[in-house]
């Protein structure tokens, strides 16, 4: 019989689809059983969902100013390519 | 002006050709955090990281011509990445010492998914997960407390962990895409998908675990 524990270290496999058989049977026979590990089971699943969702970290004005510099620079830049030419190449 | 994420990509690229710097910046925004998270994948030099990413975004943006979208925008800014990181690392490898490398975080490294103290003898719950005083994912992200709570989970991640877990589960990459810009094997990459995952529940308990 898989403990508690161990299944706290088998979630991932499982939600990742990477179990043997008889490994998911072990796990879908405990979780049906037991309330905390199904409780556990759905706060991973909740942290993957609130991690898809969370927006970018914001960037500090230095840094997007310095880039967008560079980008200017380049569409200034006279031996840019032009829509149908080649890229110069460095 | 946030990432258009419903704009259809060749837009986008014609847009940037053409110089809009409004949408370079937007594009910045939305990209920069996590390609400096992948390049701490390969090197713990914090500053070789940056340098790597502003070169990745020159390459970006001189390359964006020949840009011919036979993959998403997304997965050529990671390419370029990966391999500009690969390529640099490694020379920075050659050049340190092997000690100066260290061993960051290897994912066989035994770490507990819960502290085993919560655990009794027999390895059942002793202190079981209490119920999270939260509805659904996009409550927890509207809170601005919790979103920080959660971005610093993040950030206070190992480096290799973190980058597999923002490549996963932020940029929604799959496992064969996010194995392959890390160099990482499958089982490599879901022990550090699992570490990490786990670190970022331990965070969210913290707050929403009725006590």
């Amino acid at each position: 019989m898989l403990t508690c524990r161990e299944l706290t270290e088998l979630v991932t496999d499982y939600v990742e689809g990477r179990m043997s058989l008889w490994d998911r049977v072990r796990f879908s026979l405990h979780v049906g059983m037991c309330p905390h590990c199904r409780a556990y089971v759905r706060q991973m699943q909740f942290t993957r969902d609130v991690l898809g969702r969370t927006p970018p970290l914001s960037l500090p004005e230095d840094v997007k100013a310095e880039l967008l510099e560079r980008f200017k620079d380049w569409m200034r830049d006279p031996t840019r390519a032009t829509p149908d030419g080649e890229p110069r190449e460095s | 002006m946030s990432y258009p994420e419903a704009m259809p990509e060749p837009e986008i690229v014609q847009r940037l050709v053409q110089g809009d710097e409004r949408l370079f910046t937007c594009v910045v925004e939305r990209y920069h955090r996590v390609m400096l998270g992948v390049a701490g994948h390969f090197t713990a030099n914090r500053a070789l990281a940056e340098e790597i990413v502003q070169e990745t975004w020159m390459a970006v943006i001189t390359g964006l011509p020949r840009f011919e979208g036979r993959s998403s925008l997304k997965g050529w800014i990671f390419a370029i990445l990966a391999n500009r990181s690969r390529t640099r690392a490694s020379r920075e490898a050659r050049t340190l010492p092997t000690s100066a490398m260290g061993d960051r975080d290897n994912p066989e490294a035994r770490l507990d998914a819960v502290d085993a103290a919560r655990f009794d003898g027999r390895g059942m719950w002793a202190q079981p997960p209490r119920p999270w005083e939260a509805d659904t994912p996009e409550a927890v992200v509207g809170n601005a407390e919790l979103l920080d709570l959660v971005q610093r989970a993040i950030e206070e991640l190992p480096p290799r962990q973190r980058a597999v877990l923002v490549l996963r589960d932020v940029e929604h990459l799959d496992s064969e895409e996010a194995c392959k810009l890390l160099d990482l094997s499958e089982g490599n990459q879901r022990v550090l998908l699992h570490r990490a995952r786990s670190a970022v529940r331990t965070a969210l308990e913290s707050h929403l675990g009725r006590s």
